[in-house]
């Protein structure tokens, strides 16, 4: 009987390999507790505090429905185009070589590092009449500054990295046996693109286009320098949500980033439904 | 003929892979491509896969040249060492995507696929694992399904490319009888690539042995195991004992060596080096004899046995074990040779040795990035 009893470790404590476990848990915990929680928790309370009926008449004001549809309309345009242009500029960093391919990859992050104002106005300059490109598409009738259009271009500017992040390492970890094989199965280069490559690539792919949607719903910095925030026009969320702040409108700053909040969590979570199950028919090895 | 390849070359950079490769196989043949890492098999056979393309050379199949076509057009199957399985399809759409991707013409209809999937499941004995994902099967299975896709296109060349390497011994063996019994009811000319030995001689009708770009030999398995055509074939076929001999008369004479038994050779007089098996040489008790045993060790069925001569020649033996009950460490032996290949002058000492061919590899792989 003693023998068993002594064979057994005493807690599951002994059995751990790394050290300090209590000690990071702990740390991460309070972090996501006080940095990310507890706000997301008094917004919440916020909103509740406001009444249904309130906060309901708050966002379906004809200002905040506006700003809220030009929000979400030029961040699904923004992303459409970054889902776009950030797989194949992840594509050409991965598969060919060329002078330059280390410092067009480096290039990518640019829009992390440029503070978003500083994005904001140097794209406010081109494309101002007067501007580089402008100029050139002012006399054809297109005007980018204070139309959604400016504010689209905004967005994309400071959200492509994330579609390009996310694509690049899975592409680069493909192997490339995988294509010699269909290849060899007589698949063409398009077909091995569609059949093979992009499953592989589309969860990743999807991931990267949620976040991006995610960060232009929310971008501030960029946006107002070229939207030129005309009121029922040109006028996002988030800057409507600031002014109502300034004018002591607690409840209607809440109800609205409230709002904000809720897409952007609904994204995630229907992001994250279809990226499991994506995993569950990939089998991923 | 079938398959028809001529002074074949090719080159990575500096290194030279492929130094003029001319090899024939016959229609139904099963081939296998022997040789250390390096030596360029691999490479051989991607150039067949049409993956590859020679920088001089020719290679036909039934008078067709193959360098005029695409790896498509070729209708090759191929097996990659680590199955290269699309990991997002099952069993079932791995092994029918090579007709699914077809041209509208010639592309079967549905049922007509799904029928080819399951005959083809059926002969290879894995219709259980049909609605599985590749990364729910395991090494052996995913063998079966790698050849089961190359196989449903009808391929004129069965390649495969180290198709046991990665699996464990058991499963290697059973594979191994599968894979014949399967060339043998389907018939299709087959060629594959391993670095072992017992794999090449049990399965293939013939075998080529490469090394460093070149073909060292081409023949049957029992045909390459007794008389290996040059130093490098007997290295790597385990006659790794090299001893240098004399020749008188047709005979090898080597101090302390009892080697009558070797067939006479019409080799010059002179200096030439013998190769022969650890387990081709006997020890028998000789008192005037100038080798001594200095270790015995056990490995189960067989004695290893270790024998110095006073002029400091060492020589490793293996007995059978129940053979072995007189040998003793200290005790003066001769050592009598059963079977052994005589090369004539003075081997360059492991030219070829290990450590150069594992060498080359890396030199490649940097090449091909």
């Amino acid at each position: 009987m003693t023998s068993v009893a002594v064979a057994i470790p005493r807690s599951g404590r002994t059995r751990r390999v790394l050290p300090g476990f209590g000690l990071t848990m702990g740390l991460t915990l309070s972090y996501v507790g006080i940095i990310v929680l507890l706000p997301v928790l008094a917004l919440v309370l916020k909103g509740a505090e406001i009444g249904p009926v309130r906060y309901w008449e708050i966002v379906t004001s004809p200002r905040t429905l506006a700003a809220l549809r030009l929000t979400v309309t030029a961040a699904a345009i923004a992303t459409l185009f970054n889902a776009a242009y950030g797989l194949l500029m992840a594509w050409v960093l991965t598969r060919y070589c060329f002078p330059g391919r280390r410092l067009l990859d480096a290039m990518m992050d640019i829009p992390f590092a440029l503070p978003t104002a500083v994005a904001g106005l140097s794209l406010t300059a081109l494309f101002s009449a007067n501007g580089w490109y402008g100029s050139i598409l002012a006399p054809a009738g297109i005007s980018v500054v204070y139309t959604i259009w400016g504010v689209a271009i905004a967005m994309s500017f400071t959200s492509v990295p994330f579609v390009v992040r996310t694509v690049q390492p899975i592409l680069e970890d493909l192997d490339p046996a995988v294509e010699e094989a269909a290849r060899s199965l007589g698949a063409s280069p398009f077909t091995i693109f569609r059949r093979v490559i992009f499953p592989a690539i589309q969860p990743a792919f999807l991931v990267g286009a949620t976040i991006a949607f995610a960060r232009s719903l929310g971008e501030f910095g960029a946006v107002i320098f070229i939207a030129g925030n005309l009121p029922m026009k040109t006028e996002i969320a988030s800057l409507l949500a600031m002014i109502r702040l300034e004018e002591y409108d607690y409840n209607g700053a809440a109800a609205i980033a409230l709002t904000l909040m809720l897409i952007a969590l609904i994204l995630l979570a229907l992001s994250n439904w279809l990226q499991s199950r994506m995993q569950r028919k990939g089998g991923v090895t | 003929m079938s398959l028809a390849m001529s002074n074949i070359t090719r080159r990575f950079g500096q290194t030279e892979v492929l130094r003029g490769i001319d090899l024939d196989v016959a229609k139904g043949e099963l081939i296998a491509l022997l040789g250390p890492s390096g030596s360029g098999k691999t490479t051989l056979l991607r150039i067949i896969a049409g993956l590859d393309w020679p920088d001089a050379g020719n290679l036909s199949f039934e008078g067709q040249d193959w360098l005029l076509k695409t790896a498509a057009q070729r209708k090759i199957g191929m097996v990659f060492q680590h199955y290269a399985l699309f990991p997002h399809m099952t069993v079932r759409e791995n092994i029918a995507f090579g007709l699914t991707v077809l041209p509208r013409a010639q592309r079967p209809g549905k049922a007509q696929i799904a029928e080819t999937v399951q005959r083809l499941l059926t002969f290879l004995q894995i219709s259980q694992l049909a609605d599985r994902y590749p990364s729910e099967l395991s090494g052996g299975q995913r063998q079966r399904v790698a050849l089961g896709r190359a196989m449903a296109i009808e391929p004129r060349v069965l390649l495969l490319d180290e198709p046991f390497g990665a699996l464990d011994a058991q499963v290697r063996r059973d594979l191994r009888r599968w894979l014949r019994s399967v060339h043998d009811s389907a018939g299709i000319t087959t060629i594959f690539v391993t670095h072992d030995q017992e794999e090449a001689f049990e399965l293939a009708d013939r075998v080529v042995v490469m090394n460093g770009g070149v073909i060292e030999q081409i023949g049957r398995p029992d045909q390459i195991y007794d008389h290996p055509a040059t130093p490098f074939v007997a290295r790597f076929l385990g006659l790794t004992v090299e001893l240098p001999v004399v020749m008188k008369a047709g005979r090898a004479e080597a101090a302390g060596f009892d080697l009558t038994a070797l067939p006479r050779r019409a080799l010059p007089e002179g200096p030439a080096t013998l190769f022969l098996r650890p387990a081709d040489i006997q020890p028998v008790a000789d008192p005037a004899a100038p080798f001594h045993l200095t270790e015995i060790s056990s490995t189960g069925a067989l004695l290893r046995v270790v024998a110095e001569s006073d002029s400091g020649c060492r020589i490793e033996a293996e007995v059978p074990r129940r053979d072995g009950h007189g040998l003793e460490t200290g005790m003066n032996v001769s050592l009598c040779a059963v079977a052994g290949q005589i090369f004539p002058g003075l081997a360059s000492q492991r030219a070829s040795s290990p450590v150069a061919a594992e060498t080359t590899p890396h030199a490649l792989k940097e090449n091909r990035l």
